[in-house]
């Protein structure tokens, strides 16, 4: 069922990328779009009937050199069945709403038999593809294939409308910035070979705890292991992510069409990094260094991100900047340690963001292709399901529910963990996320309702034409809005408890040995792990510190009782208790992201609804400020300077002065003394006599060959 | 058949010969005989090759279809194949007849044409299988000279200049091997090659020219060599003759010595550097790494603001080899597994490449990168070729440019992580310029006036890229059919070596310690 799934999307993207001058382009639609929908259903008898045992499935060898054995397979344990269920789902309903989206496109002449559909479709499907083999895989060389299969398949969906210099640009930014990322998982990867022998997942979680203690020598000096490899993948993860500093390429990827940034750059692809981080839990609780940085990290990228939220008026903009942001929601509970609650906002994330694309697509469809939001306004009678579907998306994605209740949307109780989580780490950099995520959370509401008001509500601002023709999409692109707004409300309240939940609630949805077990043939006395209350003192010494010390000694327990890394999907290492702090922080802790979201709802108001000339005015009167943040903060310009400029006058200068100059000069010093005599005679060459010199060379060997035989000869 | 071999090495040749003697004329039907019996001897070849593989054992590391007789003056024709060079024969077989097909257009002396590229691979199998000092030295320099020929005679404008620094580049290396050659002869007695790789060169340091010389004899052998082998890579900084002879050489010539004769250095420092000489080896491997890795990083930034679309092909092809070289001396498995396929791969991934660029040219004779822009509005099958070959070229995963890369990778980063951070920088390099290429030749509006009648690629040169697609998938998915073939010989190499590196490089310390 497994191998179905997987390999059903490939099967759909050959059939409808080659055979569809046969089957005809409805044909490639139906047969991409229905095996899509087959390998979602039978996902989802996957996660829902799954045990909580990880199972290997081999599919044959791969890469194999000397102690190197890579080979293809599956690999299904709980991260795997929750990938699997987000990204077909999510993929299969794309496909469904793409039959309407991409019935017309201006960007193609059919009169001229420019057909586009059948590409599209099945670029679609060998993204799934890709992205299956990613989360399936059982090696971090399988992964690697995924993670730059899905980069290509990114590549050509952003470069689909391949006549706009600007989608192509985007396209290739993205594919070398990503590159960028896989230079560091690539060198993470080649580490962890070097310091385990291996590039298996299950060989490298029992050899995690040593590498706590090892140092590896990595450039001009030595580093501990685990920290250096559990950051170098982390880069990687970075690029994929669109974390700060190689996020520039996610924004410029709204150029491919809609369905694909839902798709793509919302619910899945970029999601990657954070299923990566989660997948190696076992290695990042030994690096308490890296996962550190990866606190700062994310955290500062939700708050970078959000402010220029703030201030963009392309909707897929708005929404590409609030994923990047989102995205750092859940680096900071990897960094924190509260693996589940990251894979818990990327599960609901993937349904509430997918479903705010798609519903951005449909305002799109509905308004001819115009994207910028000044352009819209009053728009909820013209197009009433697609406002209802966004205005879903906002109150998950803003998180609005019920305070110190379980009852909300999606995004409520998903985000809500992650900073209750930042808070429980009780560190410095857990306090940084924890402050950096509620003021985020306070601009995701600001930015979201600013969307909701611009685009809906107010006058009509654009072309009246086109405002008065907007036409609601057809049921194909609505449906799936419906699906998904399902998901939106219903994901979280469904699954908080396996996500988040207890103890024995989290530990048995993953498959891990419950912690009694463990503690009780620990006989170390480390009972605080189910102690809830009396946590705090210990970590509060310092998360790092503790982990580092007890490593060595811990290790050794835990292979006694049977508690080993990678037992389960994901480990948590016995001092790690942030989940458990978490649920008991105090109440203004958990209120926090409410107030937050209250705060940003009502200054959208205030600024959008009830003042609309403010915003207008602020950005006169703050003109810097405002062009910093419309500008991205220059990160474009910034690396344009630094790396591209540069990077192309070093190529110009080392081709001219270097090799045209220095070497060719050197080298052919002598030579071009002979070269004119030479071409004196090549004069000749070209009436037939080149033959003669090719004799003599022949002769030229022949001599030296006698000279060799007789002086050999000789002795 | 015991004498497979030399059947299968001399086909060629013997088909140029009935080409030479026999066929008259330059009329249309003259011409199409003359390819016509070109593909058929090709092809012929390629045949009989596979049986060379069927019957190969690879557990076997030693010498195999080894024939042995004797030949002018006391010289010993003696040839045979390892699982080191075994695949090289394949590589060459399988693409001489994919080359004969793309010259097929071809009008200018096709007779002489088809003589000189059976002549070359004739000389460029011999190379491979020859398993004698004198008779390797005479494949490999005699190789040069259809090669010269063809980019001379059916070259480009400048054809003369490049076509002589190309001869003079790679014999002025050749001159320094034949020396060494003879030193070596005169230290062992003999010129059979499997009795050489026993035979342990001196490593004793001494003086020369107020210099000491550490490694001694086998120091210097190892040098002279290297001059050679480099150049043939080529290595930074010998490589400027490469984008020279790849711009003026007609689409068979590029791919040819894209694909195979760039492989003869890499195999002269299998065949004989890395086993002959371990202990210089070993000494001088740190250049090696550094060179190499300049060589990643220099010419992929040159590729990148090149305005000829075979010059960046060729940049990059440094840059390719580069990895190889690197591979080759970190003497472990993963290293030498991963050069070998990345030097196997290179040939059917550049070859494809230079045969793309080859396709637009015969239909607009340029090369001008900015000529271009839009093909894929007219040339959708050819637009999707090209993006294939420029993904496995920039070594995406489930293609073979990717197995060759990763492994040399993973190679030199348990040697040294400098180098290997260096290296692994390549891979956004190469996306870098592979991108931007494709981005401007293929994608965009079709705005060239003169572009607008441009046609889609023909049936004939969909059957020339089929099997090159086949091949790049096929070592991508399975590269064990490859690693399974060369991994023992490989293995036996590596061990051969550091058998010999650390009790000699003891005594070569001592002394050079004590000075």
């Amino acid at each position: 069922m497994e191998k179905i799934i997987l390999f059903a999307p490939l099967v759909g993207a050959l059939i409808g990328g080659f055979g569809w001058r046969i089957i005809g382009e409805k044909g490639a639609q139906l047969v991409t779009t229905g095996l899509l929908f087959l390998a979602a259903l039978l996902s989802w008898v996957v996660f829902l009937g799954f045990d909580g045992e990880t199972r290997l499935i081999e599919l044959g060898t791969w890469i194999q050199s000397g102690t190197l054995d890579t080979n293809w397979a599956i690999r299904l344990d709980r991260l795997t069945a929750i990938m699997l269920v987000v990204v077909t789902t999510v993929s299969s309903l794309v496909h469904l709403y793409s039959w309407g989206y991409m019935a017309h496109d201006v960007n193609f002449d059919e009169a001229k038999g420019e057909n586009y559909r059948a590409r599209f479709f099945a670029y679609l499907s060998f993204f799934t593809f890709t992205m299956l083999m990613l989360v399936t895989s059982n090696n971090l060389v399988q992964m690697f294939f995924g993670w730059e299969g899905v980069g290509v398949a990114s590549y050509l969906l952003i470069g689909f409308y391949y006549k706009k210099p600007t989608a192509n640009a985007a396209a290739m930014k993205a594919f070398v910035v990503n590159r960028v990322g896989d230079f560091g998982f690539a060198l993470g990867i080649f580490g962890l070979f070097y310091m385990t022998g291996s590039i298996k997942l299950d060989d490298i979680f029992v050899a995690a705890p040593d590498l706590a203690h090892q140092n590896i020598s990595f450039l001009w000096t030595q580093w501990n292991a685990a920290n250096l490899l559990a950051f170098l993948l982390f880069i990687g993860a970075m690029g994929k992510s669109a974390q700060l500093f190689l996020h520039t390429w996610l924004p410029d990827a709204m150029e491919g069409p809609t369905p694909v940034s839902a798709l793509i750059h919302a619910a899945t692809m970029v999601t990657a990094g954070v299923y990566l981080m989660c997948r190696m839990s076992p290695l990042m609780e030994f690096a308490p260094e890296a996962t550190t940085i990866i606190v700062y990290i994310g955290a500062t990228t939700a708050f970078f991100a959000a402010t220029v939220g703030l201030v963009q008026t392309d909707i897929k903009r708005v929404i590409a900047y609030s994923t990047c942001s989102q995205l750092g929601y859940m680096f900071v509970a990897v960094g924190v340690g509260a693996y589940s609650a990251a894979m818990f906002h990327l599960f609901t994330h993937a349904f509430f963001k997918a479903m705010l694309f798609l519903g951005a697509g449909s305002v799109i469809h509905a308004m001819h292709h115009e994207q910028d939001m000044n352009n819209y306004g009053d728009l909820r009678k013209k197009i009433p399901v697609t406002y209802w579907a966004m205005m879903i998306g906002t109150l998950a994605i803003t998180g609005v529910g019920i305070p110190l209740t379980t009852i909300g949307f999606a995004g409520f109780l998903s985000k809500d963990a992650i900073i209750e989580s930042a808070w429980g780490a009780h560190t410095a950099a857990g306090g940084f996320g924890f402050w950096m995520l509620v003021i985020a959370a306070f601009m995701t509401s600001f930015y979201s309702w600013r969307l909701m008001f611009m685009t809906f509500f107010g006058k009509a601002r654009g072309d009246a034409h086109t405002h008065d023709h907007a036409h609601e999409s057809p049921m194909v692109m609505l449906v799936p809005l419906g699906v998904l707004a399902m998901g939106a409300v219903f994901a979280g309240m469904l699954w908080l408890s396996p996500f988040f939940g207890d103890h024995d609630a989290v530990n048995k949805f993953y498959g891990v040995p419950t912690h009694e077990v463990a503690v009780a043939e620990d006989g170390h006395g480390d009972t605080q792990a189910d102690d809830h209350g009396t946590t705090t003192v210990e970590a509060d010494a310092g998360h790092a510190e503790v982990v580092v010390a007890d490593a060595h000694a811990d290790a050794a327990e835990e292979h006694a009782a049977g508690w080993t890394p990678g037992s389960g999907a994901v480990y948590t290492h016995p001092d790690n208790h942030v989940m458990d702090n978490a649920h008991h922080a105090p109440k203004w802790v958990k209120v926090s992201p409410f107030i937050a979201m209250l705060a940003g709802l009502l200054l959208a108001l205030w600024m959008y609804i009830w003042n609309p000339t403010l915003p207008g005015r602020l950005a006169k009167a703050q003109p810097h400020a405002y062009q910093f943040l419309l500008n991205k903060w220059y990160f474009d310009e910034i690396f344009d300077f630094l790396f591209v400029k540069p990077s192309q006058a070093l190529g110009r200068f080392l081709w001219k002065r270097g090799d045209q100059q220095t070497i060719d000069g050197a080298l052919n010093g002598v030579a071009m003394g002979i070269i004119p005599f030479f071409t004196r005679l090549a004069g000749r060459a070209q009436s037939g006599f080149i033959f003669t010199y090719a004799f003599w060379m022949v002769i030229g060997v022949l001599v030296l060959m006698t000279w060799l035989t007789i002086s050999g000869g000789a002795e | 058949m015991e004498n497979l071999l030399s059947i299968v090495t001399f086909i060629p040749l013997l088909a140029a010969l009935i080409l030479a003697v026999f066929l008259r004329g330059d009329d249309a039907a003259a011409q199409k005989n003359a390819k016509m019996l070109a593909l058929i001897a090709t092809s012929a070849t390629f045949l009989l090759s596979i049986f060379i593989l069927t019957g190969f054992d690879p557990a076997n590391t030693g010498f195999q279809f080894v024939e042995e007789k004797e030949w002018i003056m006391g010289l010993k024709y003696k040839m045979g194949v390892d699982g080191i060079s075994i695949l090289f024969v394949m590589l060459t077989t399988f693409l001489m007849p994919i080359v004969i097909l793309s010259c097929w257009t071809v009008t200018d002396r096709v007779k002489d044409y088809m003589i000189a590229f059976l002549l070359l691979e004739t000389l460029m199998l011999g190379v491979f299988m020859a398993l004698d000092l004198v008779l390797f030295y005479v494949f490999f320099e005699a190789g040069l000279i259809p090669m010269f020929l063809i980019i001379g005679i059916w070259g480009g404008a400048n054809r003369i200049y490049a076509a002589f620094k190309f001869f003079l580049y790679t014999f002025i290396g050749s001159v320094l091997m034949l020396v060494a050659m003879i030193a070596m002869f005169l230290d062992a007695g003999t010129t059979d090659i499997p009795t050489l790789l026993t035979h342990t060169f001196d490593t004793g340091s001494f003086s020369l020219l107020g210099m000491q010389v550490v490694g001694g004899m086998q120091t210097l052998m190892f040098l002279a060599f290297f001059a050679s082998f480099a150049v043939k890579m080529p290595m930074w900084p010998v490589h400027t003759w490469l984008p020279d002879a790849h711009v003026q050489a007609p689409t068979a010539g590029s791919v040819i010595l894209a694909a195979v004769l760039l492989k003869m250095g890499g195999y002269g420092f299998l065949r004989f550097s890395l086993p002959m000489f371990p202990v210089a080896s070993d000494l001088l491997a740190p250049m090696v790494f550094w060179l190499s890795a300049i060589a990643i990083v220099y010419t992929s930034l040159v590729a990148l603001v090149q305005e000829d679309m075979k010059k960046l092909i060729a940049y990059s092809s440094v840059a390719h080899m580069g990895y190889v070289t690197m591979g080759i001396f970190t003497a472990n498995q993963q290293g030498i597994d991963g050069a070998i396929f990345q030097m196997i791969s290179h040939g059917f991934i550049s070859g494809a490449l230079f045969l793309c660029v080859g396709v637009i040219y015969d239909r607009m004779h340029t090369r001008e990168i900015s000529a271009y822009g839009g093909l894929v509005n007219r040339m959708p099958a050819y637009a999707l070729i090209f993006m294939f070959f420029t993904m496995a070229n920039v070594g995406l995963p489930g293609t073979s440019g990717f197995v060759g890369e990763f492994l040399v990778l993973m190679g030199i980063f348990q040697v040294n992580t400098w180098v290997a951070m260096f290296a692994t920088s390549g891979v956004i390099l190469s996306a870098a310029y592979a991108l931007y290429l494709y981005r401007r030749v293929v994608m965009g509006e079709l705005i060239k006036e003169a572009l607008a009648t441009i046609s889609d690629i023909t049936p004939r040169e969909k059957i020339i890229f089929a099997p090159l697609v086949v091949m790049t998938i096929l070592l991508g998915v399975a590269p064990w059919l490859v690693t399974d073939i060369i991994g023992p010989s490989v293995e036996a190499l590596v061990h051969n070596y550091h058998e010999a590196v650390p009790a000699v490089m003891a005594e070569v310390a001592a002394p050079a310690a004590s000075h």
